[in-house]
């Protein structure tokens, strides 16, 4: 599987790079991995990396625990009060339609040019995911369980962890790796548009000189770090759902 | 021990018209009696023991419990459901010790007593196996042992067997009988579909009819001695004799069920 996965990235790199060097493509419009490999090595090597990324990690990382903690915490609730659920139905869609970009500045404004706004923004993205799916997820729960559990003597809060929680957690985990992705748009969406620092400030200043290997190097970067960041949600969440496994 | 006084239950059918799935039951179990409900799929079964459970209240009519009336779900009483119930994130051991632990008995305690009912059902070995890697022969054992750590006096089973090939379901039936002759005896309330297994296991047979609208058509004592052997019984003279004259009435319900 591995290989495989390699063997794609290599082939679309090595494509890229054969349509630029054939002036098929211009590398003043796409730039080349090869250019964009070594701007990524410069920008590590100086250093002047690392407080960008650490900035964005930071506004990215309180977004997700904030958004998911959030909308854990409703999906949640809603799902055992179906009367409530019924009354912020509307609400909750109508907010999940607003585009986010229409939100940034208005975050600017709220929260100002540092982190806050940022965190904000990855708050807007996350917990509408994880609400859905929390929401889905105790909803899904099976009855004979709750049955069952209740027999058994459960009170309400112990259902919630005996049988709601573990049943959930199925849904959550598989959302947690949307809002992974959607934490970082989130941070780098909000610095793009108003900031000093971070990855989406690096991005948008490259843009501003036509600098199109920095904007590539840029959100290399990016997809890096969701991969790795990914990899180690996947590792929990084979060890929380470790009696799935051998489920047939 | 068990009552039902006058009980029905309607339910609102998905078009909005009314159904009455029981009529005026009345039936009194006594303690320490093993009585099986039989009666053509659809005649309510499952209905009486869920308002048995308190899991569901009866439309009209009462249900007592050791002499008191039965109000929300009924704390003297286990329930084995017709569905997989263990949870499938809890290992075999932690399964069985679920009732402890929800009860806030030691953890080490809880543990020690859920090995001590896994020897009694023969799955010490797959203590920390989880659900989906046992048979369903196995996870009805894991299943009898989580029901009767918890020690209560009434057990209410829906065709706790229904779903295993048909050697498995006569091994569990015999394990049942084995827990419940070699222990105090418990009140058994046990749904089936199957006039064989009802007549097998218990100490009086009641016949529900086909729905809407079911009602008890007939209680067939079952004089069979204790201890039994399943294995042996079902050729016996006497048993045959009985299935012989419950089926009589049972098959009439049968065939109205099929005709509506």
């Amino acid at each position: 599987m591995t290989t495989w996965q390699i063997v794609v990235g290599l082939v679309a790199l090595a494509s890229w790079q054969a349509l630029v060097a054939l002036k098929i493509l211009d590398p003043f419009f796409v730039s080349r991995p090869t250019d964009i490999a070594r701007r990524v090595a410069t920008w590590i090597a100086s250093g002047t990396l690392w407080p960008h990324l650490v900035v964005t990690l930071e506004e990215a990382l309180l977004g997700l625990v904030a958004g998911a903690a959030l909308g854990i915490g409703l999906g949640f609730a809603l799902a055992r009060s179906p009367v409530a659920a019924a009354v912020f139905d509307p609400y909750i869609k109508m907010l999940n339609a607003i585009p986010r970009v229409v939100l940034a500045p208005l975050f600017l404004l709220w929260f100002g040019l540092g982190i806050w706004s940022k965190v904000a923004l990855a708050v807007t993205l996350v917990f509408f995911v994880m609400f859905f799916s929390t929401y889905q997820g105790v909803r899904d729960a099976s009855q004979v369980l709750i049955d069952n559990v209740r027999m058994l003597g459960a009170t309400e809060r112990q259902l919630v962890r005996h049988v709601l929680v573990p049943s959930a957690l199925t849904w959550i985990f598989s959302s947690l790796h949307t809002s992974l992705g959607f934490a970082m748009v989130g941070a780098v969406v909000g610095e793009y548009l108003g900031s000093t620092r971070g990855l989406g400030y690096v991005i948008s200043q490259a843009e501003g000189t036509f600098d199109t290997t920095g904007v590539f190097a840029g959100m290399t970067i990016l997809g890096i770090v969701v991969v790795v960041v990914s990899a180690g949600v996947t590792r929990l969440e084979r060890w929380l759902l470790r009696w799935k496994r051998d489920e047939r | 021990m068990l009552q039902f006084d006058h009980v029905s239950r309607d339910f609102v059918t998905p078009s909005g018209a009314p159904y009455r799935a029981l009529d005026d039951i009345s039936l009194t179990i006594d303690a320490g009696a093993f009585v099986a409900i039989v009666g053509p799929s659809g005649c309510g079964k499952s209905t009486l023991l869920n308002i048995a459970a308190g899991l569901l209240s009866p439309t009209s009519g009462r249900v007592r419990v050791g002499g008191a009336d039965l109000e929300g779900l009924n704390r003297r009483a286990t329930y084995m459901f017709q569905q997989d119930a263990l949870l499938p994130w809890k290992n075999v051991r932690e399964n069985v010790a679920l009732g402890l632990t929800l009860a806030a008995v030691a953890r080490a305690d809880a543990h020690a007593r859920a090995d001590a009912w896994l020897a009694r059902v023969g799955l010490t070995a797959f203590a920390a196996h989880y659900p989906a890697q046992l048979s369903g022969g196995m996870r009805k054992r894991v299943t009898m042992a989580q029901n009767w750590i918890i020690d209560r006096g009434l057990m209410l089973m829906d065709e706790p067997f229904s779903a295993l090939d048909v050697h498995t379901r006569q091994r569990m039936e015999s394990e049942l009988l084995d827990l419940w002759e070699g222990s105090e005896r418990k009140t058994v309330l046990f749904v089936t579909h199957d006039l064989e297994e009802a007549i097998a296991l218990a100490d009086e047979v009641v016949i529900l009819s086909a729905g809407p609208g079911s009602r008890i058509v007939a209680r067939h004592p079952v004089p069979l001695g204790r201890p039994r052997d399943l294995m042996e019984l079902r050729t016996d003279t006497a048993f045959v004799d009985l299935y012989r004259a419950i089926w009589a009435v049972l098959r009439e319900e049968v065939v109205r069920s099929q005709r509506g």
